[in-house]
């Protein structure tokens, strides 16, 4: 148990890691996939690049909420400074709560992706539905955020535990 | 928190005011033309087809004239010309304009038609320059290039590909002497070749060279090449020459711009005009004006119609089938999220306008989202100058966004204080990395940090949530109230709000919840009782009234109780308010981020200057993609959890007959 203790900071690291690789994967496939719908609507009619780049960038927010996560991770396991001293149990515990955002973040972006296509597709016909437009990519975010909640309050949480 | 009321209004008036009566009514633009009577044998209405086509004509000439006008001569716009709002212009520039009108048509077929002789004359360019670059390898040859031979000889001028010496090209031709060959030009490309043999051996000779890929020169010309080479230069530079002429009365237009921009707005008040005009009964003496008015204005503009007209105005209440159409009206504060509601839709037949109420939370949701004092100091100041800056010349729409940021702004700024964050931590990075504070937090939060206590914060979001939630249920309630819907008001508003608050009531009674939330409240034995009757009492009357559109007793019960089933709907329309925790978590850390990262870089002589520019930067994204994700998020909360309450929409906005122009606004 002594030598798998030195692994616990592993686990947690690798939680952090990934926290900020996949969800960040997925925000630059999802963003690109706006921007590529979005360059066709601006060839023809410039005007709506300040619509249809909120709607690109919709699908960019997972991979902050990756990012957040990963970095209070690192702080909370001592990597930017301090003791890091975890215990293997601990370092597994923060890899599972980072897991939400790590899966929910990646799956979500991609699928808000797709809104967020459809949705430049309806300002490019009819811009003057930019309002509802927004509303459904901004639903298929709701569960990036509940993850990111989740992962949130449970690495807090763990790093208050004194296993 | 209050529509304009309309009304109905009917102008009785002669023909022969028709033109006045028209333009002031335009001018005053407080009536919407809509169809109200029916055509019959006297009244009719009247084609405008015509005369709306050579306005239209107009606008299309003049619209591609300023946009070659704008390719050719840039236009002087600084970045806040947007901002400025359109134009004033004295009225008599509007009245006089009429006789300009065909002046600047002309300028504006003037300019297209130049932009089509520059391209003309630009391709004419292009292709003088091919011919002189085929004629350049040849420049040194003193025969035309079309020379075939004299009596007794035969010429080939021509290209060989690649490079070759006169000996080999001796060589290949040896056979037919006598002969003469000449290299003109050699480039590892081609070699261009005047050949010279005797009549005998002219199709031999011809046979050898076209072995050896010989090929005729693509143009043909009766003058030696360097002379004919002079000739064309001087052709391209006479092009040249005309195409700067052109150009430089292309610029000359420069300042017909305004004129131009004017056009395309006077044209609009026209069609306007013309579309009103079609819409208009008319007679042989008499014609008819029907439309919405708000009731404001109606008596003013009756007074104005009377006392300069001959004429008879009668002004009804709209009839039940009537589309009225939407005008609002609200103070400041709620005015600038008009927009807000349009864009999801403007309240329908019979619904009360939302604005007010949402506002309140609007701002709030909004601040609590981006909760960081810094950003809302930013964004406040910005607005607030520019709404200063232009106050006199700023359109509606533009003053109306800038406001709604300035009240986020200012809710961002309070929310900011609340939960401690300036630029993230900016206070305490700076404090430490440069100045040896020990102390942190150099500036306490007002109330506690969200990262430090997060169940509390969550508490306190879903709290928001459930009274944005509740208050969406009386507002459900009021407008059953004015619909003097009793019924609706008890089973669609009042059992639901007992049943949800008294719900919250016995789940904060359980000790999981207390436990889960971190909260310590005691509730008395009495409430959490009562709570509960009236949990049952509210939730029985849901199942028994719900489906109360159903004739079958048993069909409306099973409606019912899917009906109560809507209350897992509740827990996720509170659960979605936790994005405002988040969020707002989200803006603070990456900001802390940002701040540790300029600090990691904080230290020798260009230490501060580094640090400057990354906390720069870096707040500058940041305050960029959480404004962008309060904004979206904000409206989510407003439009599905909020107005899915009570608030459906299906309005059209007042279109008032007037002059709805671009660039220029006409003054009184």
């Amino acid at each position: 148990m002594k030598l798998l203790n030195e692994y616990g900071i592993a686990f947690a690291l690798l939680g952090a890691v990934l926290a900020a690789l996949v969800p960040g994967i997925a925000s630059a496939k999802a963003v690109s996939m706006g921007g590529v719908a979005g360059a066709g609507v601006i060839t023809e009619d410039p005007a709506q690049f300040g619509k249809v780049l909120i709607l690109q960038l919709l699908p960019g927010t997972q991979g902050i909420y990756g990012l957040l996560i990963a970095f209070i991770t690192l702080s909370q396991i001592g990597v930017l400074g301090g003791s890091s001293d975890i215990s293997f149990v601990k370092g597994l515990l923060y890899f599972a709560a980072c897991l939400p955002i790590v899966i929910v973040g990646y799956s979500s972006a991609i699928k808000q992706a797709k809104a967020a296509v459809a949705s430049i597709n309806v300002v490019a016909k009819r811009p003057d539905q930019f309002g509802k437009a927004m509303i459904f990519p901004a639903m298929v975010e709701t569960y990036a955020i509940l993850a990111l909640l989740i992962s949130i309050l449970a690495v807090n949480g763990v790093s208050g535990l004194n296993i | 928190m209050a529509l304009q009321k309309m009304q109905r209004i009917y102008i009785y008036a002669l023909k022969k005011d028709k033109d006045r009566i028209l333009e002031l009514l335009q001018r005053r633009g407080i009536i919407e033309v809509r169809n109200m009577l029916k055509e019959d044998k006297i009244f009719r209405r009247e084609d405008i087809g015509h005369a709306k086509e050579s306005s239209e004509k107009n606008v299309a000439a003049v619209s591609q004239a300023l946009e070659i006008l704008n390719s050719y001569v840039k236009e002087n716009k600084s970045l806040l010309s947007s901002l400025k709002g359109r134009k004033e212009l004295p009225e008599e520039v509007y009245a006089s304009f009429g006789e300009k009108l065909e002046s600047v048509v002309e300028i504006a077929k003037r300019i297209i038609t130049l932009s089509k002789k520059i391209a003309e004359e630009k391709a004419e360019l292009i292709r003088l320059q091919n011919q002189i670059e085929i004629l350049k390898p040849w420049v040194n040859l003193d025969i035309p290039l079309n020379f075939k031979g004299t009596k007794h000889t035969a010429g080939f001028i021509g290209t060989l590909p690649k490079e070759w010496t006169l000996e080999e090209i001796y060589e290949k031709l040896a056979a037919y002497m006598p002969l003469d060959v000449e290299i003109i030009s050699a480039t590892k490309e081609q070699t261009c070749i005047f050949v010279l043999c005797t009549n005998t051996f002219k199709d031999n000779v011809f046979e050898t060279l076209r072995a050896m890929d010989f090929i005729l020169p693509s143009i043909s010309l009766d003058k030696a090449p360097a002379e004919q080479l002079k000739d064309f230069e001087k052709q391209a530079e006479e092009i040249k020459g005309r195409i700067n002429t052109y150009l430089e009365e292309m610029k000359s237009y420069d300042k017909s711009r305004e004129d131009l921009y004017f056009l395309l707005d006077y044209e609009t008040i026209r069609i306007e005009k013309y579309d009103v005009i079609g819409n208009l009964l008319q007679s042989k003496n008499v014609f008819i004006i029907t439309g919405f008015i708000p009731e404001k204005d109606a008596k003013h503009i009756e007074e104005e119609l009377t006392s300069k007209f001959d004429l008879a105005v009668e002004v009804t209440e709209p009839k039940n089938k009537d589309q009225v159409p939407v005008l609002y009206k609200n103070n400041g504060f709620c005015e600038p999220l008009e927009g807000i509601v349009n864009s999801f839709s403007p309240p329908g037949k019979g619904e009360i306008d939302p604005t007010m109420v949402m506002s309140l939370f609007y701002y709030m949701l909004f601040g609590l989202m981006l909760s960081d004092a810094g950003y809302g100091f930013l964004m406040a100041v910005g607005c607030a100058f520019a709404l200063y800056k232009f106050r006199n010349t700023m359109e509606r729409p533009m003053k109306n966004t800038l406001k709604m940021y300035l009240y986020c702004g200012i809710s961002t700024i309070f929310w900011g204080i609340m939960f401690g964050s300036y630029f993230g931590d900016i206070f305490d990075v700076v404090g430490t990395t440069f100045f040896g504070v020990e102390k942190v937090p150099v500036i306490p939060p007002l109330w506690f940090f969200p990262v430090e206590k997060p169940m509390l914060m969550l508490t306190f979001c879903m709290a928001v949530g459930i009274l944005h939630l509740l208050i969406g249920l009386a507002m459900k309630g009021y407008q059953a109230i004015k619909h003097k819907d009793y019924k609706s008001l008890v089973y669609d508003a009042v059992f639901w709000i007992t049943l949800l608050i008294s719900c919250v009531l016995l789940l904060l009674s359980m000790e999981m919840i207390k436990n889960i939330l971190g909260i310590n409240i005691e509730l008395p034995a009495y409430a959490v009782k009562a709570a509960g009757i009236l949990a049952i009492i509210s939730a029985a009357g849901i199942i028994l009234t719900n489906g109360r559109e159903s004739k079958n007793p048993f069909k409306r019960i099973l409606k019912g109780l899917y009906a109560l089933y809507g209350i897992s709907g509740y827990l996720s329309d509170v659960l979605s308010y936790s994005r405002l925790l988040a969020l707002g978590l989200a803006t603070g850390v990456i900001g802390s981020v940002i701040n540790k990262m300029a600090a990691m870089t904080a230290g020798g002589i260009f230490g501060p200057v580094i640090f400057t520019v990354i906390v720069i930067i870096g707040h500058a994204l940041n305050i960029g993609i959480n404004a962008l994700g309060a904004y979206v998020h904000t409206n989510r909360l407003q439009y599905v959890e909020f107005f899915g309450k009570f608030y459906e929409g299906g309005g059209t906005l007042f279109k008032p007959f007037g002059m709805h122009t671009k660039y220029y606004k006409i003054k009184e």
